[in-house]
């Protein structure tokens, strides 16, 4: 990695070195042009310094040829880095043919990708290293956009339009990715990480056979938090959905005045089918994770929501049913 | 350092525009461009005060990487009231509404702005405009960025946006009668032999930022108007989900919004020019080209706009058309910028607080346009667009530009509306100030945005703390900077030194008269025979060798 | 009130006056062009992707009120130009009965609007939630022909099929949806133009007043010939409302 202060994130696509090489050029030629500026500026400033007070300066009231060099240079120097500028932007608008395609998807606030075998995932891209990936990019609401800094690429994600981007990834590793167009209260949070790996690796990931942890408690923890469960299941009971402490086993009542226990069956359905049971006072706002996980996933998570039986549970914001002295 | 000749006591004129009549009504029904000019000052530092409070309390929240001071929901509307605040009622009527208004008519030997009345009715929509943008910051805020753009603004955001921008459309015609104003005066109403080529530089920037207001602002007025109106409505212009267009909005919403930032920078560049051979007590070096340059800017200006939507999916020849002529709109700038640099050239240079504003808006409104190039120039802005490397480019011009330009400019001619005469040592003191702490705040905003951290976040990636932390610590000199003008300009008021009709001293026809002038501007109607600039040429200066200098500026 | 020909103070002279009146007006005039410019640009390009809906809508309007408003329109402009003529040649008596005139022709366009809105709001055609571009072809009046009404819903039928092409079973509510576009910009055009009007309508009171008192001569006529500029700008917006609303893809029955 960098130094302390690093000045420039890592590079990691086709696309950075070109990027980093235009910006080191044009970073050249205006610290040229601005300590120039500068230096004649301090220059004068102390050798003109008035020496009398009623002191005056000698009239010069021009030169055009001063005027049109200094203005056919910058031309030239404009047009330079124009051109320079024009064929990235070319190259990045222009799609080659034989890329990897993956569907983005973006809400307030998160990302949902589906790569080419149908694959889901959330708020995660993997991808494998040195082959052309084209990401099809659509909004379900505001625009958004996908930004991936160590790639030097983003795109507006528009509602209503279908862009694309494309990019190579050169160096396995996790980057970041950010939403870059200003999109809503989470807009700061709504990003991600584009894991970038060995061929072979992807080909196993892809078919789902990426090893698990040993122990489904700690397994279903990390799903709970990568899969962004967390951001609508707050445990303190303020978040969009209701807390799941002290959930397994309980009554919960649902919105049309119902109850039911939450047993693992119902755990399973509300992952699969989240909008068959809504719970009382929540909106029907969680989206399905049907044919993101698999089995082993599901069992996990139902592993670690169990663990959470013995959480405080919250006053207000659980879902669970009072006590009407029925079981 | 300055005048140690000695000079007549002074005393101010008996009879001038500010004793003229008492009452607030006589203030607030005047149609005397002087006094609607510091009714504007009083209005648009009351706005600055509310944009800088609400930048104060985003620099301390992103102290720490998740934030230190308030939730997303309140910081959100924290920037996009900021950007509110600050762009439609301060930057955008600063310099044009105050010294624009004060000096113009004076500056070309008139009594008055052609439409004295329309004048004084700008004012009064603008504070209509601010109190319904107030309105809607004091009843649950603003929290769509200030550009507004749909479907988040007109359907998805939960904040007061409909009386917002009905506040925004207002002062829109404040904008639009101040520039029709400004261009019927500098047409019709010039003293016998002002000529065009006679005109100080000020005026030229401000006949070109007129032209801008009355055809840029009009557009967004139709298009703020749009948005409200399928915001109450649920009309479907802007909205996909009923066939309207999202980039439609932008194309509109631009195509006002960046000539605004040449109507930001324009004035500010005139006040440049015209304290630049004054304390170097020299002509301007290229006149024509200075006067020129800012009319290029303003037509090159319109034809710039979707350079803010390179990477909306906007096809690759409207990308390269824009990015083109983004780049030939920065050399009327550069231009600029070269002559203010020559004019220093064998000049007499005074160390005056305007001076130093002067030159160091010409050192910080350098970087923030070079990094503009960086921002045109297509390849990078894919990387850097929506970054902290945008804000920190336009806080470059817009404060280290348009800002400095201001405040130096009330420095230049603080003498000429007041009377007096500030404290000298802390006027330089607080120029140095404001361009240490600018530059400490805003620097480190260009790498980050380079490393890829997003504008409008409230929370951060904690490998980018060290750079905010550094940020906030400048803005609290920057803050400094602001405070000791309006502490030490609002002493002078009453303590300060008599200036007397022209201090400095400088070429204008304002110099020739009072200070503070009378209402009807000159006792007699002014013959111009000179050219601007011309210390050559200006006995009545009194800075011919042996005679004695006019009134001094003198140490408090 | 001030009294007309006077010399304001902020003018040396009265031939400065006058030209700063003029250039006033004429810089006002190109405010308003960009103003309306805003709106032009949204219907020019919404009609280009809703070719078919703008079709349909703007068959809607009715050809008949449309002209004759235009012809009204025209008429007041020439009654305006009247008044100026009238004033420069100190005419004192033709004066205000040429500008009376041209209030009452634009009162006439005004009521002509007013029966028209009331058409649109009468066939649900008022963007918003009771807006149903087929209410007419379901609910025909006593005075309608049959074969137009048959003619519209065969175009609305035909219309719906293709607007969705990503959901064609939805063709009728995107038909309706981007109808509505059609009609939001119909009345935002309209109806601004009409706000227009309304001040002209005002200004025009106030010069008719100061005529009666017989104010204007050809020593001073400044307020009649910038009224008259606003005036005519008026009429020529509506002559381009007219063609782009009425009159494009206009198609007999």
């Amino acid at each position: 990695m960098q130094s302390q202060l690093p000045l420039y994130p890592e590079e990691a696509s086709n696309f950075a070195p070109h990027v980093d090489g235009l910006m080191i050029y044009l970073t050249s030629v205006c610290v040229f042009f601005a300590a120039g500026i500068t230096i004649a500026i301090v220059y004068f400033f102390f050798k003109y310094h008035r020496k009398s007070a009623n002191e005056i300066g000698t009239p010069i009231e021009g030169d055009s040829r001063l005027e049109a060099t200094w203005i056919i240079i910058p031309l030239i120097l404009a047009l330079c880095t124009f051109s320079w500028g024009a064929v990235i932007y070319v190259d990045y608008r222009h799609t080659p043919p034989d890329t990897l395609d993956i569907y983005v998807i973006g809400k307030q606030w998160m990302w949902k990708a589906q790569q080419p075998n149908g694959l889901k995932e959330i708020n995660e891209l993997h991808v494998p290293v040195n082959r052309n990936i084209r990401l099809t990019l659509a909004s379900e609401d505001v625009i958004h956009d996908f930004y991936v800094p160590a790639f030097r690429v983003k795109m507006d994600v528009v509602p209503g339009h279908y862009n694309t981007m494309w990019f190579r990834p050169t160096k396995p590793g996790r980057y970041h990715f950010f939403c870059s167009q200003y999109c809503g209260t989470n807009h700061a949070i709504m990003g991600g990480w584009v894991i970038v790996m060995e061929p072979t690796d992807y080909a196993a990931w892809l078919s789902g056979s990426a090893g698990g942890e040993a122990n489904p408690v700690a397994a279903g923890e990390k799903l709970f938090s990568e899969r962004a469960c967390i951001t609508c299941h707050l445990a303190n009971g303020t978040g969009r959905a209701p807390s799941l402490n002290g959930v397994y086993g309980a009554q919960v009542l649902l919105a049309d005045g119902t109850t039911v226990t939450a047993d693992e069956a119902y755990i399973r359905e509300s992952i699969l089918q989240p909008n068959a049971k809504i719970v009382a006072g929540y909106q029907p706002l969680m989206p399905t994770f049907q044919g993101q996980l698999t089995e082993e996933q599901i069992l996990a998570l139902t592993a670690y929501i169990k663990s959470l039986q013995s959480q405080p549970v919250p006053a207000k914001g659980a879902g669970i049913a009072p006590p009407t002295g029925k079981k | 350092m300055s005048a140690t000749l000695t000079s007549p006591e002074l005393k101010l004129p008996r009879d001038h525009y500010l004793n003229a009549t008492y009452g607030i009504r006589s203030w607030l029904l005047t149609t005397d461009h002087k006094r609607i000019a510091l009714l504007y000052l009083i209005s648009v530092t009351f706005f600055f005060f509310i944009g800088g409070i609400f930048a104060t309390l985003i620099r301390i929240h992103l102290l720490t990487p998740s934030g230190a001071l308030v939730s997303p929901e309140t910081y959100n509307k924290l920037f996009t009231m900021h950007g509110v605040a600050m762009i439609f009622f301060f930057l955008i009527p600063s310099i044009p509404a105050i010294l624009g208004n004060f000096l113009i008519p004076i500056m070309i030997g008139a009594k008055d702005l052609a439409f004295p009345k329309i004048n004084l009715l700008s004012w009064y929509i603008y504070v209509v405009g601010g109190c319904f943008v107030l309105y809607s910051f004091s009843t649950g805020g603003l929290d769509t960025g200030w550009t507004f753009y749909t479907p988040l603004s007109s359907v998805y955001s939960n904040s007061a946006v409909t009386p917002a921008v009905i506040g925004i459309f207002i002062n829109g015609f404040s904008s639009i009668l101040t520039g029709l104003n400004f261009i019927v005066t500098v047409h019709t109403m010039r003293a016998p032999g002002m000529t065009w080529f006679r005109l100080p530089l000020f005026v030229w920037a401000h006949y070109a930022t007129s032209l801008v207001m009355i055809l840029g602002t009009p557009v967004v007025a139709i298009t703020l108007l749009l948005a409200g109106l399928e915001r109450m409505f649920h009309l479907g212009f802007f909205n996909p989900a009923m066939g309207g267009d999202p980039i439609l909005f932008q194309h509109l919403f631009w195509f006002y919004s960046h000539p605004a930032v040449y109507i930001m920078i324009l004035p500010s560049m005139g006040v440049i020019s015209e304290i630049i051979p004054t304390f170097a007590r020299k002509p301007i070096f290229g006149y024509h080209f200075i006067a020129g340059s800012s009319i290029a800017i303003a037509v090159i200006g319109f034809l710039v706009w979707a350079h803010h939507m390179f990477v909306t999916g906007e096809s690759t020849y409207a990308a390269l058309t824009f990015s083109f002529l983004s780049y030939l709109v920065a050399i009327p700038s550069a231009v600029k910028v070269f002559n203010w640099t020559a004019t220093l050239y064998k000049g007499s240079i005074s160390w005056d607080a305007p001076m130093l504003y002067a030159l160091g808006f010409i050192g910080l409104f350098t970087i923030g346009g070079l990094t503009g190039l960086f921002l045109a120039c297509l390849g990078l802005d894919i990387h850097i667009h929506d970054t902290y490397f945008v804000i920190a480019h336009f806080h470059y011009i817009m404060v280290g530009g348009a800002v400095m330009g201001y405040v130096g400019g009330i420095h230049f001619w603080w003498p000429k509306i007041t009377g007096k005469l500030y404290p000298e040592v802390l006027s330089r003191v607080a120029a140095v100030t404001l361009f240490v702490g600018f530059n400490l705040t805003f620097f480190p905003q260009f790498i980050l945005g380079y490393l890829g951290m997003p504008r409008r976040y409230h929370s951060y990636p904690p490998e980018f703390q060290v750079l905010n932390v550094l940020s906030t610590a400048g803005a609290s000199v920057l803050a400094l900077g602001y405070l000791l003008p309006m502490i030490y300009l609002t002493w002078s008021m009453r303590y300060g030194k008599v200036a007397g009709p022209n201090p400095w001293p400088a070429t204008g026809l304002e110099w020739k008269t009072d200070s503070p002038p009378p209402t009807e501007n000159f006792h007699v109607t002014p013959q111009v025979d000179w050219e601007p600039y011309d210390y050559n040429n200006r006995p009545d200066l009194g800075l011919a060798a042996g005679q004695p200098l006019a009134p001094a500026h003198g140490d408090d | 009130m001030h009294r007309t020909g006077e010399l304001f103070g902020q003018f040396e002279t009265l031939e400065q006056q006058k030209e700063s009146a003029q250039l006033g007006m004429w810089v006002f005039l190109v405010t308003e062009v960009l103003f309306f410019g805003g709106l032009f640009l949204t219907y020019a390009v919404n009609r280009h992707l809703y070719f078919a809906a703008f079709g349909i809508s703007g068959n809607m309007l009715d050809l008949r009120y449309g002209a004759t408003n235009t012809v009204v329109l025209i008429a007041s402009s020439f009654t305006m130009a009247m008044s100026v003529w009238a004033a420069q040649t100190s005419r004192k008596k033709l004066l205000p009965i040429c500008l009376i005139l041209t209030l009452l022709l634009g009162g006439v366009f005004l009521g002509i609007k007013y029966i028209e809105y009331k058409q649109k709001f009468d066939h649900h055609l008022i963007p918003g939630h009771s807006f149903d571009l087929t209410y007419h072809v379901n609910h025909p009046q006593p005075g309608d022909d049959p074969k137009e009404l048959a003619a519209e819903r065969e175009e609305i039928e035909n219309a719906a099929r293709h607007e969705d092409p990503f959901q064609p079973e939805n063709g009728l509510i995107a038909l309706n949806a981007h109808s509505q576009l059609y009609f939001s910009l119909y009345f935002g055009m309209t109806g601004l133009h009409a706000l227009h009007m309304v001040v002209g309508a005002g200004l025009l009171i106030w010069v008719i007043r100061e005529s009666l008192k017989g104010r204007f001569s050809a020593a001073y006529n400044t307020p009649i010939e910038i009224v008259g500029l606003y005036w005519h700008f008026v009429d020529v917006v509506w002559i381009y409302l007219f063609a782009l609303l009425y009159l494009i893809n206009r198609h007999a029955v």
